[in-house]
């Protein structure tokens, strides 16, 4: 009982601190766009915290977690149904907590696939048809996937690892993010005879903050990924994954430095991130030295991946694609590389892994955006654009007490 | 009496303000500006290389008797300059007349 309430005590801190996360990705993502935007980029981090907490009661858990199912699909009912003992909550549920952590928990988690999308489409992408999207995405997507590993579906079954979601949270808000930037085209003014242009953030304070944000509420992402407060294994988790993130920045730093010639912070800052994510698929298996080391390796690859999106000519504001996705990805991998689980076959779980992801993320992604793009359009009139989301989809202005540069 | 009108260094300001004072201009307004100029400041951001000719400046504006035109220029053009492209521009023009609002009084006097 002691035990129990240790851990569940644990577990509702770590659900507070992947919370406060959804203010540092708001952070993040208003300080790398411009201030015409910032109102647009806030509601709808505002409406995917709110309606994805809803759909995960409403669907969304019971989707994730359906309990004996065929390793696909399965649904265990509508809104949320508490275990009983005797009249009052089932404390036997788990060891590591009640139910209703648990659900609270997992909700946290969901609705941050959808924030990633966000930042990627940020200044272009009408507000109607993003707010559909999230719901289906967040509401049946994300479930789905997630409970193909830990719904104990066919992935878990094949040994697929994935601690606390470098695929099954961030690289299926990687993909979809991915797939929305190529249907919505790039913003006006990002490529001029073909070569990329800067446009620069309006906030670089803010996102410095967000990134610190989410940095603290990776203590909680992957801390509560133990799913109880276990000493060793908390304690270790919260070791690499602040190593890997320091791994992750000081290399991202180093590499765009001399790259070009430029001690860039928002690189820096991607650097972070690059290294939470990295970190996340095996923060519970990776000795320091292994986090150091997926971290510095995910920071290198942050600054080549976002250059290649440039080239592609994918226009992605905040760099989400190459954090969420690509590290995701690469941290995915990683557990088959580095660490207690490490070996081919592991490799090629992992593999597997971010395949299957990868095609119900990409297919479902591109089916709901193509489907709104030709009937009502996802993209924002030019003149919208240009003068602001913020004007004519809020009639808002971020900071009406003081000018800045408008551009 | 004369407008004076400089376009500086914001870095320069406060050398400029102290030389004014040195010379008995105790009185005038200013205000930032941005502009285009020959001066081109290059800029990496995320990986991209770019250079924007909108620069960043502090505009002032002195209105003083003729006889501290002179006086009041050479202040400006010894605290402001760098050498650098970029410098800025003085500006000089007539004035033609001048009031203090609170007691309607006219002339040079109001500059005292």
């Amino acid at each position: 009982m002691e035990l129990l309430t240790t851990n569940n005590v644990w577990m509702m801190i770590c659900t507070a601190l992947v919370f406060f996360m959804h203010l540092g990705f708001a952070f993040l993502e208003i300080g790398l766009t411009r201030q015409k935007n910032t109102i647009n980029i806030l509601f709808k981090n505002i409406f995917i915290i709110t309606t994805g907490l809803l759909l995960y009661c409403l669907l969304g858990f019971n989707l994730m977690y359906p309990g004996e199912f065929n390793g696909f699909l399965g649904f265990a009912g509508i809104g949320l149904d508490a275990p009983l003992a005797g009249g009052t909550l089932d404390l036997t549920y788990n060891q590591g907590y009640t139910y209703w952590t648990d659900f609270l928990f997992q909700g946290m988690f969901a609705a941050t696939a959808a924030t990633i999308v966000s930042g990627a489409v940020a200044e272009r992408m009408k507000i109607g048809p993003f707010m559909i999207f999230t719901i289906i995405y967040v509401g049946l997507i994300y479930p789905i996937a997630g409970s193909w590993k830990w719904g104990g579906g066919f992935l878990d079954k094949l040994g697929f690892y994935d601690f606390a979601g470098s695929t099954l949270v961030h690289s299926v808000g990687g993909w979809a993010a991915l797939v929305a930037v190529w249907l919505l085209g790039s913003r006006i003014g990002k490529f001029k005879d073909g070569k990329p242009q800067a446009i620069t953030g309006h906030n670089i304070p803010l996102a410095t903050a967000g990134v610190i944000i989410l940095w603290l509420g990776w203590f909680g992402f992957n801390g509560g990924s133990v799913l109880s407060a276990d000493p060793r294994l908390t304690s270790l988790t919260l070791v690499t994954t602040c190593l890997a993130a320091s791994a992750g920045g000081v290399v991202a730093a180093i590499v765009s430095g001399v790259l070009y010639k430029n001690l860039d912070l928002t690189m820096f800052l991607n650097g972070i991130l690059g290294g939470l994510v990295g970190i996340t698929a095996g923060a519970d298996q990776m000795s320091p030295t292994d986090a150091i080391l997926i971290g510095s390796i995910a920071g290198a690859i942050i600054i080549f991946a976002v250059s290649s999106i440039d080239k592609l000519k994918l226009d992605d504001p905040v760099g989400a694609i190459a954090v969420h996705l690509i590290c995701g990805i690469w941290g995915t991998l990683a557990v088959g590389i580095f660490g207690t689980l490490a070996g081919w076959n592991q490799f090629l779980s992992q593999l597997i892994g971010v395949g299957s992801y990868a095609i119900i993320c990409i297919v479902s992604t591109f089916i709901i955006l193509f489907t709104l793009k030709k009937t009502v359009g996802i993209r924002v009139s030019e003149k919208e654009e240009l003068e602001g989301l913020d004007n004519h989809e809020h009639g808002m202005n971020a900071y009406p007490d003081f000018r800045l540069n408008e551009h | 009496m004369k407008k004076i009108e400089a376009i500086i260094r914001k870095s320069k300001y406060r050398a400029v303000k102290e030389a004014l004072h040195d010379v008995g201009i105790n009185f005038f307004s200013y205000w930032d500006v941005t502009g285009q100029g020959h001066e081109k400041e290059g800029h990496v951001y995320r990986g991209i290389t770019y250079s924007t000719s909108d620069i960043q400046r502090r505009h002032l504006s002195i209105v003083i008797n003729d006889e501290f035109e002179e006086a009041t220029i050479k202040a400006i053009l010894s605290s402001a300059a760098t050498g650098e492209v970029g410098d800025g521009k003085i500006f000089v023009s007539d004035i033609q007349d001048s009031y203090r609002i609170r007691t309607g009084e006219k002339g040079g006097d109001t500059l005292k």
